[in-house]
C-alpha cells in the first residue's frame, strides 16, 4: 500500500507493507535516532510524535500514520541540542541509547507544562527506561534546563 | 510475529462489521497489545476514520468514542470532576504517556482483560457500552460475555451522584496491577435506596434503533475488583451492610459477603493469597476513602 | 594517605566527548551503522531444557524465497570452546560449540538462519522441522552435583585452568581457602548467626540489546563491528568458534548502548561471524528483548550461607561463607564470579582469628550466567551484610556501631584479600558521613507513623576491586600530531561510562594541555593497543595508568625532537604543554612548530604505546544507607532517601562518577525489591521481557544522595580507584535491614516483593 506523510517537515511517499512498523518506516527514511528497546511497548526508546502528540513508535503501524505528521529527533535538532547540553553537563547522558526517547517525551513535557513539579517530571516520563544513569542527572539535567528557560525569559 | 496482508481504514461501521465477522481479520483498537502477538492477520480494520476519538459530557451522561485514548481520559476534566480524580488514578499507572496516547479505551474495554485498570473503573461508574449489533450493554453484564465479533462503538457514563475511589496494588508503579479495586457510593439520601431512572440515549446512536430504553437501575454501593487476575467483578452491597455508615466495623462486614464469593488466583506477579489480602485492605481503604464519615 | 592534590583537568566533570551526539541522537551503534543489504541472522532456539536433536529437516524452509543459508550443529566445528570474555587461559571451560546436538537449556541455538530480509527468516524459522529426544532436565542448582542428570557428558568438554571443574560432576567449579579455625573460634565465640542467603540471576537489561555485523575487506579479512567491552577477547574467542587464524579477523566497536558486563561475553558475535565467514556476504544479528532476557549472561544465582560470630563486646571474631554458584547450562564466568563472594565481603572485616571460603559453581540446565556488575561480590555482600546485621541485632548493638569497631581501615592487611593492604581507604569517613546524612542516630530503627506506616532505616557497606591484579593489561598510545594536537588510542571500551573522556583528562592533565586537543580512538584490534576490555572495573586504574606512563614517555620525546631544534640538551630542557623551553638559553619551541619538525626529515616517532598491569587490585570503599516507609498492610516500600557515600579514591570526573554511583544503585534497587526471576518446571522463563522483568522506571526508586569522601590510591593515576562495579552492592543488603526494622523479618531471598512483606506475619 501507498502513505503519504510529512516526516520533519518532508512529505514522503512510499509504498509500505500493511505490518510496517512505524518505527521500521522512520528508520529506513533516515531517522536513526529512533531505537528499538523490546517488543513490548515498555522501554519509550521509540518515542516520536504523531502530529506532536509522543507515541510508541514500535507499537504503531505505520500505515495508521498516512496523512499525518511525524516528527523525530532528527526534526528537533535545535531543541535536542539545547535541551541535551543540560543532561550532558551531568554526564547523564551516558551510553545514550535511551536518549533520543527520552529527550523526545522530555520535550513534550515541556510544551505541555513549560513548569512542571519533581513529581510531574517522574510521573510524565516514567515511560521512558534507563538502565545507566538511575535518572537522578536526567532529572538534575531537567530542572536546570527549566531554571535557565525561566531566567532567560525574565531577562 | 504479527503479519497483517492488508490494511483497511473502514469508511463506516457496517463496512467494518461486516469485514470483522470473518476471523481471519481483526479490529485495530490502539493495537499495544494485538502488536505482541504471532498471529497471522488477513485485513486489519482501523475505525480510526471514523470520529469515534471523543468524549461529550452532558448534564446527564458522559459519551465516550471507542477510539479515544486512554490519556484523553486520564486529562478530561469532567470525567476527573466526577470522579473525584479516581478516572486518573486508575489511569496514570498504565506504563508511561506515549503508551497511553495510543491504547484506546475500546481497545482496552474490548479486550476484558484481567490486568484491565480500566474496565475496573467503568464497572464502578453507571457505565454501558454501546455494541454495534447488540446494542446498548451494562458494563458488569459485557464483562462477562465471551468474546464475539461485535464492535465497541462507545461508551455511556450515567452521572448517577456518587463518590469514588480507585486503588491499585503494583510491584512497580507501571506494572500490571496485582489487584485494583474500584468503589463507588450513591450520594445523598435516602442512601440505601435503589435509584432508578429511564435510561435514554440522547445524541444519535450507532447502534440504530435498538435497545435505547432500558430502565436504569444503580445501586447504592458498586465495588469492583481486577486483576485478580481474572476478569474485574462487580460486587453490590446486597445485604446492606455499608447502608448506615461507611466504618471500619460495616466494611467488615461487608468484606464478609465479598471474601465468599470473590475468586483470586496465582500467577507470576502474586499468590491468590496475597491477591485475598490486598483485596480486604484495598476495599477498606477505597470505602473509607470514598465515603468517609459523610456520605 | 590523602593527598590533597589539585589538578586541572582531573577531578573535574569534564562533557563527556561524545555526549552532544548521543543527546542529538545522532546514528552511531551498530544497527545505524551496519550496511544496508547485510543479510539477517537469526537462530531457532530449543523448547526443551535438556534434549538431543535427533534430525533437523532445513529443506523446505530453505525454499523460502530470500534465504541464504540455514546452519545447524553438522556445520559447525566441533571443537569446544567459551564465550567468556577472559585472558587466556580462560578460567571458565571449554564446554560451547557454535550449535550442539545436545540443547541444554530453553533457548540453547538449535540452527543458524541467514536471509535477506527478516521476514523471510521468521517463516523459515517456522518451516524448520526439529526432532528432539527430550530429556528431564536439572533445574534446581541445590540437587546439581553429583546428580545422575549430567548438563556435559561429553568427552571433549575441557577446562583449561585448575578451577575444581569436573563435568562427570556437574561441578564448573570448586575451592577452599581459610585463615585460622573456623570452627573452633565460632564455637568459643557468645554469639553465632548462621543463615542462608538467595539472589537470583538478574539481567543487565543494557538498553541496546546484543548486535554485531560482519563484513569481508579487501584483505580477505573477517570484519566484526559489534556491541562488546571485549574486542580482543572476541577476536581470540571467534578463531577459537570458528577455527581460524586470529590474523583474519578484525574487531571493532563503535558507541555501545550499555553493556554492565553482558558485553562481556560473546553473546551475539559467533553467530553473523560464521554466517560471513561461510558464505562470503555481510550479515548482521539483532537479538530481540526476548532473546536479551531468555539467552544471554545474566547474573549468577547464588545461595551463600554465612556463619559469623562475636563476642559480646562485638568484636566479630570469625566468618564462614559457602556460596553455591549456579553457572546454568555453560560455565562462562562460573569459576571466577563466584571467588568475589567470599574474596569481596569477608575483607570488610579484616581482624578476625579465622575465615573460611568454600564454593561450588554448578551446572544446571537453565539459561547460563555471565558477567554483571559486581561478578559475585553483589551477591556476596548481600549475604555477609545481611549477616552482620543480623549479628548487631542479635547483640542488641547499633549496626553503624559494629562496623565502626570492626570494619577495615587505612593500614590494614586484609588476610581474606589476597593478603593485600588497604593502603587507600576512607570507609571510615564513608560510614561518618552516610550516618550524618541520613540522621541515623535519629532514625534508627523505625518510628512508627501511626497510620499503618513505619519508616525505618538499613545500612550495608560495600568494597569491589580495581582490574584484575597480575591478569590485567590495559594500554595507550599517544600520539603528537599536525599542528600540535594529540591522539590517544585505547583497546578498553567506552559504553557510555565515559572512559574516552576520563583516559583523555588524564591525558590533557599529563601533556597540560585542553581535553579539546584530544581525539580518541577505540576500540579495534587492528589499530589499538592490547587491552584486556572494560570489565572487572578495570579501566580507569589499569588504562588509566597507562595513559600516564605513556603521556611521560611521549614528553620525553617531544623534548629529544624540540631539543635538535634548540641545539640544547634533554636535561636543560622543559615541557610545559605549549612547548619546549630550553633552560639555559631560555629559548622557546611551541608544540606546533614541533609537530611540524616532526613531520619532515624526523627519525623520533612522536608516538608512544605503553602497557600497565597492577599487581594489586585496591578496593574502592562505600556506604550506603536507606530509609524506607513500609505499608505494613500492603507490603510496599517506598524508598524516601538512599544516602551513598563512596571512596573510589580521586574521582576523575565527578559528574560521570556520580551517575555512575547513581545508576548502579537503581540497578541494586531492582535487584532488592522488584526484578525476579522465575522458572517453571519445564525449564521456561516467565521474566521474557520487559513486560515481566521489572526493571526500576523513575517512580520507583526514590531520592538518591550521592557524596564522594575520597582516600588517595598511590599505585592508581592520579590517586584513583575504581568506581564501576561497587555502587550496585549495598541497596540489596541496606534494603533488607530497612526491612527488617520495619517489621521484625529478615528476608533472605531477593527480591524482597511486598507480597513477601505482606504475607510475612
Amino acid at each position: 500500500m501507498t502513505i503519504t506523510l510529512t516526516l520533519n517537515g518532508k512529505k514522503i511517499t512510499d509504498q509500505i507493507s500493511a505490518d510496517c512498523l512505524l518505527i521500521d518506516f522512520l528508520r529506513s527514511h533516515g531517522a536513526l535516532s529512533v531505537k528499538r528497546g523490546c517488543e513490548t511497548s515498555n522501554c519509550g526508546l521509540c518515542t516520536v510524535f504523531l502530529n506532536d502528540v509522543p507515541v510508541l513508535s514500535c507499537s504503531m503501524l505505520a500505515a495508521r500514520a498516512d496523512g499525518q505528521t511525524v516528527t523525530t529527533l532528527e526534526g528537533l535538532q535545535d531543541e535536542a541540542e539545547e535541551f541535551g547540553a543540560f543532561i550532558a553537563d551531568q554526564g547523564a547522558e551516558q551510553c545514550g541509547f535511551c536518549n533520543p526517547g527520552f529527550i523526545m517525551n522530555a520535550i513534550a513535557l515541556l510544551r505541555e507544562n513549560p513548569s512542571p513539579t519533581d513529581d510531574e517530571i517522574r510521573e510524565y516520563l516514567a515511560g521512558n527506561l534507563c538502565r545507566c544513569s538511575g535518572y537522578e542527572g536526567q532529572l538534575r539535567g531537567i530542572r536546570a534546563f527549566i531554571d535557565y528557560r525561566q531566567e532567560r525569559s525574565r531577562s | 510475529m504479527l503479519t497483517i496482508k492488508e490494511y483497511v481504514k473502514a469508511e463506516s461501521l457496517a463496512q467494518a462489521y461486516e469485514l470483522n465477522q470473518k476471523k481471519v481479520n481483526r479490529l485495530l483498537g490502539g493495537m499495544l497489545w494485538l502488536k505482541m502477538q504471532n498471529t497471522q492477520i488477513n485485513a486489519a480494520i482501523d475505525l480510526s476514520g471514523l470520529g469515534l476519538d471523543f468524549i461529550t459530557e452532558t448534564e446527564d451522561e458522559f459519551s465516550i468514542g471507542a477510539m479515544t485514548s486512554l490519556r484523553s481520559l486520564e486529562l478530561h476534566e469532567g470525567l476527573n470532576a466526577y470522579t473525584q480524580g479516581a478516572m486518573k488514578e486508575s489511569l496514570r499507572h498504565i506504563v508511561g504517556v506515549q503508551f497511553r496516547n495510543l491504547a484506546t479505551v475500546g481497545g482496552s474495554l474490548f479486550g476484558r482483560y484481567g490486568f484491565s485498570d480500566v474496565l475496573t473503573m467503568f464497572m464502578a461508574m453507571d457505565s454501558y457500552v454501546e455494541l454495534y449489533r447488540a446494542g446498548i450493554v451494562s458494563m458488569e453484564e459485557f464483562a462477562a460475555m465471551p468474546y464475539d465479533r461485535d464492535i465497541l462503538v462507545r461508551i455511556l457514563v450515567k452521572k448517577t451522584p456518587r463518590s469514588f475511589a480507585y486503588l491499585s496494588h503494583r510491584n512497580t508503579r507501571t506494572d500490571f496491577p496485582v489487584i485494583t479495586c474500584a468503589v463507588s457510593l450513591l450520594k445523598g439520601e435516602p442512601f440505601s435506596q435503589t435509584a432508578s431512572a429511564s435510561l435514554d440515549v440522547p445524541d444519535a446512536s450507532f447502534a440504530g434503533e435498538r435497545n435505547l430504553q432500558k430502565t436504569f437501575v444503580t445501586q447504592p454501593v458498586r465495588v469492583c475488583f481486577g486483576a485478580r487476575p481474572h476478569r474485574s467483578v462487580l460486587f453490590t452491597d446486597e445485604a446492606s451492610r455499608l447502608a448506615r455508615e461507611i466504618s471500619e466495623e460495616s466494611i467488615e462486614a461487608f468484606w464478609n459477603d465479598v471474601d465468599e464469593k470473590l475468586v483470586t488466583g496465582t500467577n507470576t506477579r502474586a499468590s491468590g493469597e496475597y491477591r485475598r489480602h490486598l483485596s480486604r485492605v484495598l476495599l477498606k481503604r477505597a470505602l473509607l476513602q470514598a465515603g468517609g464519615k459523610n456520605v | 594517605m590523602n593527598q590533597e592534590k589539585s589538578y586541572q583537568y582531573v577531578n573535574k566533570p569534564v562533557r563527556k566527548k561524545d555526549a552532544m551526539a548521543l543527546v542529538t541522537g545522532k546514528p552511531v551503534y551498530v544497527d545505524d551503522i551496519a550496511p544496508a543489504g547485510c543479510l539477517v541472522v537469526k537462530v531457532l532456539r530449543s523448547p526443551h531444557a535438556n534434549a538431543i536433536i535427533e534430525s533437523i529437516n532445513k529443506d523446505i524452509a530453505m525454499k523460502v524465497p530470500g534465504i541464504e543459508a540455514i546452519f545447524t550443529w553438522e556445520d559447525v566445528p566441533n571443537q569446544r570452546f567459551t564465550m567468556a570474555g577472559q585472558t587466556y587461559p580462560e578460567p571458565s571451560p571449554y564446554d560451547r560449540l557454535i550449535l550442539d546436538q545436545h540443547v541444554r537449556y530453553v533457548g540453547d541455538p538449535v540452527a543458524i538462519i541467514a536471509g535477506a530480509d527478516e521476514a523471510c527468516v521468521n517463516k523459515a524459522m517456522k518451516l524448520i522441522k526439529v526432532t528432539y529426544q527430550v530429556l528431564e532436565p536439572l533445574l534446581d542448582f541445590r540437587k546439581a552435583k553429583d546428580n545422575k542428570i549430567l548438563v556435559h557428558p561429553e568427552e571433549n568438554w575441557r577446562s583449561l585452568c585448575p578451577v575444581g571443574a569436573d563435568n562427570k560432576r556437574n561441578l564448573c567449579a570448586h575451592d577452599s581457602c581459610q585463615d585460622g579455625d573456623v570452627e573452633k573460634v565460632l564455637a568459643d565465640c557468645d554469639v553465632v548467626v548462621n543463615s542462608t542467603y538467595h539472589t537470583k540471576a538478574n539481567q543487565q537489561a543494557m538498553m541496546e540489546t546484543f548486535r554485531t555485523y560482519c563484513f569481508m575487506d579487501m584483505y580477505g579479512h573477517l570484519n566484526v563491528v559489534s556491541s562488546t567491552q571485549i574486542v580482543f577477547h572476541v577476536r581470540r574467542i571467534l578463531s577459537h568458534a570458528l577455527n581460524i587464524s586470529p590474523s583474519k579477523i578484525r574487531v571493532s566497536k563503535p558507541r555501545i548502548g550499555g553493556g554492565f558486563g553482558a558485553k562481556q561475553t560473546v553473546v551475539a558475535e559467533v553467530f553473523p561471524a560464521f554466517v560471513t565467514w561461510k558464505t562470503g556476504k555481510p550479515s548482521k544479528m539483532i537479538f530481540t528483548r526476548e532473546e536479551c532476557q531468555i539467552a544471554s549472561t545474566p547474573r549468577h544465582e547464588m545461595e551463600v550461607s554465612v556463619r559469623i560470630g562475636a563476642d559480646k563486646a562485638g568484636t566479630i571474631r570469625a566468618i564462614d561463607v559457602y556460596t553455591l554458584s549456579n553457572t546454568g547450562a555453560y560455565g562462562e564466568h562460573g569459576p571466577t564470579t563466584v571467588g568475589l563472594s567470599g574474596h569481596k565481603s569477608i575483607p570488610l572485616y579484616p581482624r578476625l582469628n579465622a575465615y573460611r571460603f568454600t564454593y561450588d559453581v554448578v551446572y544446571t540446565n537453565v539459561m547460563s550466567a555471565g558477567a554483571y556488575r559486581g561478578y559475585g561480590a553483589t551477591q556476596g555482600l548481600f549475604a555477609v551484610e545481611s549477616a552482620v546485621n543480623e549479628l548487631a541485632a542479635k547483640l542488641h548493638m547499633d549496626p553503624v556501631a559494629l562496623r565502626e569497631k570492626n570494619m577495615v581501615k587505612e593500614g590494614d592487611v586484609m588476610p581474606s584479600y589476597y593478603g593485600e593492604t588497604a593502603n587507600s581507604c576512607a570507609l571510615d569517613r564513608c560510614l561518618a558521613r552516610a550516618k550524618d546524612m541520613i540522621g541515623w542516630d535519629k532514625k534508627y530503627p523505625c518510628t512508627d507513623m501511626g497510620n499503618g506506616k513505619v519508616r525505618s532505616v538499613g545500612v550495608a557497606m560495600a568494597m569491589q576491586g580495581s582490574g584484575i591484579s597480575g591478569v590485567d593489561v590495559g594500554s595507550a598510545t599517544v600520539k603528537l600530531n599536525d599542528q600540535g594536537i594529540y591522539t590517544l588510542t585505547i583497546g578498553a571500551a567506552d559504553m557510555g561510562t565515559g572512559c574516552d573522556t576520563i583516559l583523555a583528562q588524564m591525558m590533557a592533565e599529563c601533556m597540560e594541555c585542553p581535553v579539546d586537543s584530544i581525539s580518541v580512538f577505540g576500540a579495534d584490534t587492528d589499530a589499538s593497543p592490547y587491552d584486556s576490555g572494560s570489565y572487572a572495573s578495570s579501566t580507569t586504574y589499569v588504562t588509566g595508568k597507562a595513559v600516564e606512563k605513556a603521556c611521560e614517555k611521549l614528553k620525553e620525546k617531544i623534548v629529544k625532537v624540540a631539543c635538535q631544534a634548540l641545539g640544547c640538551s634533554p636535561d636543560e630542557a622543559e615541557f610545559n604543554g605549549k612547548g619546549v623551553t630550553c633552560l639555559t638559553s631560555g629559548s622557546f619551541i611551541s608544540l606546533e612548530d614541533i609537530a611540524t619538525r616532526s613531520m619532515c626529515g624526523n627519525t623520533e616517532a612522536l608516538e608512544v604505546t605503553e602497557s600497565h598491569s597492577s599487581p594489586v587490585s585496591p578496593p574502592p570503599f562505600m556506604v550506603g544507607m536507606v530509609e524506607i516507609e513500609l505499608d505494613r498492610e500492603t507490603g510496599h516500600v517506598d524508598i524516601l532517601d538512599y544516602v551513598a557515600v563512596v571512596d573510589c579514591g580521586t574521582p576523575v570526573n565527578p559528574n560521570l562518577a556520580r551517575v555512575q554511583t547513581e545508576g548502579g544503585l537503581v540497578q541494586g534497587i531492582g535487584m532488592a525489591l522488584y526484578e525476579d526471576i522465575q522458572y517453571d518446571s519445564k525449564g521456561r522463563l516467565a521474566e521474557n521481557s520487559f513486560m515481566q522483568y521489572k526493571i526500576p522506571t523513575r517512580l520507583d526508586m526514590g531520592k538518591l544522595r550521592v557524596e564522594f569522601e575520597s582516600s588517595y590510591e598511590p599505585t592508581g593515576p592520579f590517586g584513583a580507584k575504581s568506581i564501576g562495579e561497587i555502587v550496585i552492592n549495598t541497596p540489596a543488603p541496606a534494603l533488607a535491614h530497612a526491612i527488617f526494622n520495619a517489621t521484625g523479618h529478615w528476608f533472605r531471598e531477593l527480591p524482597i516483593t511486598s507480597e513477601k512483606i505482606a504475607m510475612a506475619d
